[in-house]
């Protein structure tokens, strides 16, 4: 899949959350970012799967459902009196 | 890792020991709906893993007079819930565990391969049908968009849907998520990058 010793897009993709997290090799993470410069696609790749993380990160944590969070709070009650 | 709580974890477990119901409330407001995903991994079903949930909880409250913030309270009451769940899901005999991560872990492509070029074209591997930028970035923060997303997340297998909540969501770091599932740093990655590309799969959909 390499030309010479050039990514493809087809790898890059798969190593966009490795770049993120600083777990790609000096060599390697040399290789995508030469890759980046003249590659539109990948750029856009990249900058989505970091709107993709922010945005993500705006989402509420969720809750329990109700009868169930009323279950924990009557432990902790029966916890606390004990 | 930190031999003290922090601050602010030092207060919650202050509040908990001296049975201060709101800061019980307000932990369990906080992690409640990612220890129930993380039990998702590991049992069968929703009520299985509430169950658990409800265990976790009794084995936090048992176990927080000797909690001594070895690691951060919320890697303790994850790792509670993660270890609750693993013991159920044996009960249950469902082999879980590793094979669903073996699942997610394996080399599949997370980009449709039809996006690129074939092995008999002059780039093979390049794009064929590249992502475009995303133009109004202004709909990526709207409700609709949060809407996308959330779903997109609950479709995820259950794996890939406790490990982006709890690093996305809720801002674990991957160490924090490693030492709450027993997971190793690869194993963490692949399940994250998985699920990413698949919330951004759902959002191209989307902002097209």
């Amino acid at each position: 899949m390499r030309l010479d010793r050039e990514l493809a897009c087809q790898e890059v993709v798969e190593l966009v959350t490795a770049y993120l997290e600083d777990a790609l090799s000096p060599e390697d993470r040399e290789r995508f970012e030469e890759h980046l410069v003249f590659c539109d696609g990948c750029q856009n790749y990249l900058e989505q799967m970091r709107d993709t993380i922010a945005a993500t990160g705006r989402v509420p944590v969720g809750a329990l459902p109700a009868a169930l969070e009323e279950q924990l709070l009557e432990a902790f009650r029966g916890w606390r009196s004990s | 890792m930190e031999q003290v709580p922090s601050p602010q974890d030092a207060r919650l477990l202050e509040g908990l020991r001296a049975g201060d119901e709101a800061a019980f409330v307000a932990l369990m407001r906080e992690y409640g709906a990612g220890m129930l995903r993380v039990a998702m991994m590991y049992v069968s079903s929703r009520a299985v893993a509430e169950e658990v949930v409800q265990e976790a909880w009794l084995g936090v409250l048992k176990g927080i007079g000797r909690f001594e913030g070895r690691s951060s309270l919320k890697t303790w009451l994850f790792r509670i819930v993660a270890n609750t769940a693993k013991t159920r899901g044996m009960r249950e005999s469902r082999s879980i565990p590793f094979s669903s991560l073996g699942d997610d872990a394996g080399a599949e492509p997370t980009v449709d391969p039809d996006r690129f070029l074939g092995s008999g074209e002059r780039f093979p591997g390049h794009w064929a049908l590249p992502p475009q930028a995303w133009a109004p970035e202004g709909r990526l923060l709207s409700q609709e968009a949060l809407d996308v997303i959330e779903r997109a997340i609950d479709r995820l297998p259950p794996a890939q849907r406790a490990v982006i909540s709890m690093r996305d969501v809720q801002g674990f770091t991957s160490e924090e998520v490693c030492n709450a599932l027993d997971l190793t740093e690869t194993n963490q990655r692949v399940l994250l990058h998985r699920a990413r590309a698949k919330v951004r799969d759902a959002l191209e959909e989307y902002m097209r």
